[in-house]
């Protein structure tokens, strides 16, 4: 066995007009737990691709070895065959089918006959379930399982495929702390079983909690390889590798002086789309300008569902409650009447509700106010650039130019497209899912400092947020959400994180 | 704030920094551009290869007129096809629709004895009462479009039949035949050749000049990429010249066909729409990405209902002009014009999955097949050969357009 596992060198990968990783080196040891930390954008994921056959050799410049020999891998099954799986940031399985139909997909357990062994490929899932530590049915269709769950899913299939290094991009970006503890657990079981693992994070904590080593990434180079065993190195530390320079604070202060009632929310109800069951139930909530709310639940306690279905009912049904806007109650039955009422909501998941993949920046930019661009229903195309390229330095999005397609830009700069969309609308109330899912530490603190902004001219925020620590680093008061219920509502200056996670287990308790 | 002032060290690339200056690496703006101007180059490259295959009678003045008036009402739908395709919808119906139109406007005309624009209007308003159908089922009740129009497809192509009871109707009088058949010529005389043609014809590549000089200085002061200075004027003047040259054979010809200007109001009026208006944004939000233009407050189900009230519209004027050039309304007519339609669209550059695509991608995408259609039938070439062309040449249109997408690297 060799001291190293896998060794790239020199890794050079161009997209037209972009250089995204430049002399790029990596080594990862058998059976370490290798973390990568860089700002947005700053190449991890196309590294990733690079290594797993995505971008497939030929398409970049440089030398892959793997396990002492140099690969050349055509396309993702090489690298799996040669065993390396990749769980990407966005999860791919396939919702209407059983979760053992998912980890054999495209690797079929096959009978003598040529047909499915079904037996077989459920008594395999099974037991790789049970290596993860997921207790569910193979049978069960994947939709019905958490993000938690299907993460774990993923990493059950890469098993499947006898891996010698797994390669997981921002597996607890969409995690709460519960399931995260879950997953880096059982990448500790998976090392200790000599599986080698590449972990990609924003998540500092994690990374020095769990790392064996990790090699920072600035701007499509390799800055540094920290060794994490003897754990003398810090948060700070790795900080400064990636931005470099030396963070002070994760949150920037601000003085808080709420004013009059903004946004009232009364006995708001939600019913469950198809389900026959409330997912909020009869929530009171309100938000004063210069103030920022936060609203913290578990994953399902219906955080997003109250705050989508508050934004022009684009959630649920049998929806009843009132909302004031500024004491006075207002309809907004639509997304476009509750923009006109000065109501917008950041999606925590941007792929899917935030923006438009394949056109540019600055369509994106002005999709939800292209009526402030407009006059007698003509955009004013020079005017849209301004603004697109006012939020491009305002936000720090890294793009060439504004004209560039949205889908190709790094994960964290997507998401600050979707908050230029929002903050273009100039909204009274702005309710942020999970703004900073995804996000390197320095935007974060850029967005932090975009929520302080805001509250200083007057405007109303909600945060939602799954990272307790953000909540009562950003927030004047939280609510606590339980099964539907609020269950509590704590200035922040009472509250800590032990008070807010016993607020947000409280009905389950109860029920349970 | 607690934090150091942020430094400007992540200054900006070599690569932005250049394109900020003003100008670009030709290169680089034609990869970007490679879509796009991919099919204006397949589109030069037909029309030189069946000029030589035809021995020059393909660009002869009485042919060049002939293309025009003979594909004129394809190019039509393939407008309000790309429309619907950009959203993500289709319209299987338009050659029914076509029929319908034309045989309402006939049963009028010649068996009633009603004035042209009586029976004009008439179809016309039968068309847009069609695309109100079609759009009351996709955008209210929320089937796909698929389903909606071939049932429509049917359904108008049986109303066809009752309305003609099963029988052609023909002629239309002379006024009625000058829509398809008509030219304005003669206003300003000329030695053998029509100057009023060549007038509007200057007056169009003036405009078209100013317009994009105006763009690129917009781009420039707003701090855009633009294509270098001499690859611009370069592109200007291949324009000129293109449209200077086929003003001067339309000249030569029987003067400047009236729905040439049709289509060239059409085409300008929706090239504009689909570019720089709300609605025209909104469709490719649609088309984009369904559940974030919702979340944007795009008013889905009219904007929906509205594209489709326009496809009728436009099958409408096809309709007319079809029933004007064929000189009658037929049971069959219309026939495979969907098919046609949308071919025209795709092989302009719009995507399957919808969100993108042109208006002048789908006219230039109809003009290819009309140009491969007419070269043909020059050549004297059969129509089963002609059908098995035609096809691969949309296989391959749509190809090109995979392999581009996939070398551009957006893994979507
Ligand atoms: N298909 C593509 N076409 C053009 N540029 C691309 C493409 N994919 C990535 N890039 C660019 O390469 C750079 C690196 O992107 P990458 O996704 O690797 O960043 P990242 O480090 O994973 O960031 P994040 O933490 O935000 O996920 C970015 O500047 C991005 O815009
Ligand atoms: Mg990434």
């Amino acid at each position: 066995m060799t001291d190293v596992l896998l060794e790239m060198r020199g890794i050079t990968k161009r997209f037209p007009g972009v250089v995204a990783l430049q002399d790029v080196s990596l080594e990862v040891r058998p059976g370490e737990i290798h973390a990568i930390c860089g700002e947005n954008g700053a190449g991890k994921s196309t590294l990733m691709k690079v290594l797993s056959g995505v971008y497939p050799s030929g398409s970049y410049d440089g030398e892959i070895r793997f396990d002492g020999k140099p690969v050349h891998f055509a396309g993702i099954r090489d690298s799996e065959s040669a065993g390396i799986g990749i769980i990407h940031q966005e999860l791919a399985l396939v919702p209407y089918l059983s979760i053992a139909e998912n980890i054999f997909l495209g690797n079929e357990r096959r009978g003598r006959n040529g047909l499915i062994d079904w037996n077989r490929t459920n008594a395999e899932a099974g037991e790789l379930l049970a290596s993860v530590g997921l207790h569910e049915s193979p049978v069960a269709p994947v939709i019905q399982l958490g993000v938690g769950k299907q993460q774990l899913v993923e990493i059950a299939k890469a098993l499947s495929k006898d891996v010698r290094l797994l390669i997981l991009d921002e597996p607890t970006a969409a995690l709460n702390d519960v399931d995260s503890a879950h997953l880096l657990d059982l990448l500790r079981r998976l090392r200790d079983r000599g599986i080698a693992c590449i972990m990609i994070s924003h998540k500092l904590s994690e990374i020095t909690a769990i790392a064996d080593s990790t090699t920072v990434i600035r701007d499509g180079r390799t800055v540094e390889t920290l060794d994490m065993r003897a754990g003398e190195v810090t948060q700070e530390r790795i900080i400064r590798g990636m931005v470099g320079r030396d963070l002070e604070s994760f949150y920037p202060e601000r003085n808080s002086a709420p004013g009059e009632e903004v946004l009232r929310i009364e006995d708001w109800t939600v019913w469950h789309p198809v389900q026959h069951r409330k997912v909020v139930d009869g929530a009171d909530l309100n938000v004063r300008a210069g103030e920022v709310v936060g609203i913290a639940g578990l994953m399902g306690a219906g955080r997003t569902e109250l705050a989508m279905s508050v934004f022009g009912r684009s959630y649920g049904r049998n929806i009843s409650g009132r909302v004031y806007m500024h004491g006075k109650q207002v309809r907004a039955r639509t997304v476009a009447e509750a923009i006109d009422n000065g109501i917008a909501y950041a999606t925590e998941d941007r792929k899917r509700y935030g923006l438009n993949l394949i056109a540019d920046v600055r369509t994106n930019v002005s999709a939800a106010g292209l009526d402030k661009l407009a006059r007698g229903g003509w955009v004013d195309g020079n005017e849209e650039i301004k603004v697109a390229e006012a939020s491009r330095r305002d936000l720090n999005i890294k793009t060439r130019t504004v004209l560039d397609v949205v889908g190709t830009l790094s994960g964290g700069n997507q998401q600050k497209v979707v908050l230029s969309k929002w903050l273009f609308t100039d909204p009274d109330v702005l309710i942020l899912d999970e703004p900073t899912r995804g996000i390197d530490v320095g935007a974060k603190f850029e967005i932090y400092t975009i929520i302080n902004r805001l509250v200083a001219q007057g405007k109303a925020v909600i945060v939602i947020s799954s990272e307790l620590p953000e909540l009562l680093g950003t927030c004047d008061r939280i609510y606590t959400l339980s099964a539907g219920r609020i269950t509590g509502e704590l200035p922040v200056a009472q509250a800590t994180q032990e008070d807010l996670m016993a607020l947000m287990t409280m009905e389950k308790e109860l029920a349970g | 704030m607690t934090r150091t002032e942020p430094e400007p060290a992540v200054a900006e690339s070599a690569p932005a920094a250049a394109l900020h200056a003003g100008t670009s690496d030709p290169r680089t703006l034609i990869m970007r551009n490679l879509r796009q101007s991919g099919i204006y180059i397949a589109f030069v490259a037909i029309v030189a290869l069946f000029t030589v295959l035809t021995n020059g009678v393909l660009l002869s003045p009485g042919n060049i007129t002939n293309i025009v008036l003979q594909y004129s009402y394809i190019l039509v739908l393939a407008i309000g096809m790309v429309i619907l395709i950009i959203a993500g919808h289709i319209d299987l119906s338009v050659g029914s629709i076509v029929a319908l139109t034309g045989a309402v406007s006939a049963v009028l005309v010649i068996q009633n004895d009603q004035p042209w624009a009586v029976g004009a209007l008439a179809a016309v308003a039968v068309g847009i009462a069609v695309g109100a159908w079609h759009g009351f089922w996709v955008a209210y009740v929320g089937m796909p479009a698929f389903i909606v129009t071939l049932a429509g497809m049917l359904l108008f192509r049986g109303l066809t039949l009752q309305v003609l009871d099963n029988v052609s109707l023909s002629p239309f009088p002379p006024e009625y035949q000058k829509v398809a058949g008509g030219f304005l010529n003669g206003l300003l005389g000329g030695q053998g050749y029509d100057a009023f043609t060549l007038l509007i014809a200057g007056i169009a590549v003036a405009g078209y000049t100013v317009s994009v000089f105006r763009t690129r200085l917009a781009r420039i002061r707003y701090e855009q990429p633009v294509e270098s200075f001499p690859l611009f004027v370069a592109r200007v003047l291949l324009v000129a010249a293109v449209v200077m040259y086929f003003a001067w054979q339309l000249a030569h010809a029987r003067g400047l066909p009236i729905v040439l200007i049709v289509l060239a109001v059409l085409v300008l009026a929706y090239g504009l729409m689909t570019k720089s208006s709300v609605f025209g944004r909104q469709v490719y939000a649609i088309g984009g990405n369904l559940s974030a233009a919702m979340l944007s407050g795009v008013k889905v189900r009219k904007v929906n209902f509205w594209i489709f009230v326009n496809m009728g519209f436009l099958a409408g004027v096809a309709g007319v002009i079809y029933s004007s050039r064929s000189n009658g309304a037929q049971p069959a007519a219309g026939n495979m014009f969907e098919l046609d339609a949308i071919a025209a669209a795709f092989i302009g550059g719009a995507a399957v999955a919808g969100g993108v695509g042109t208006v002048v991608g789908a006219v230039v995408g109809g003009l290819i097949m009309a140009v491969m259609s007419n070269g043909m039938q020059l050549m004297g070439v059969e129509q089963s050969t002609q059908s098995i062309v035609k096809g691969l040449v949309l296989l391959l249109a749509v190809a090109f357009d995979i392999y581009n997408k996939r070398r551009a690297g957006t893994t979507r």
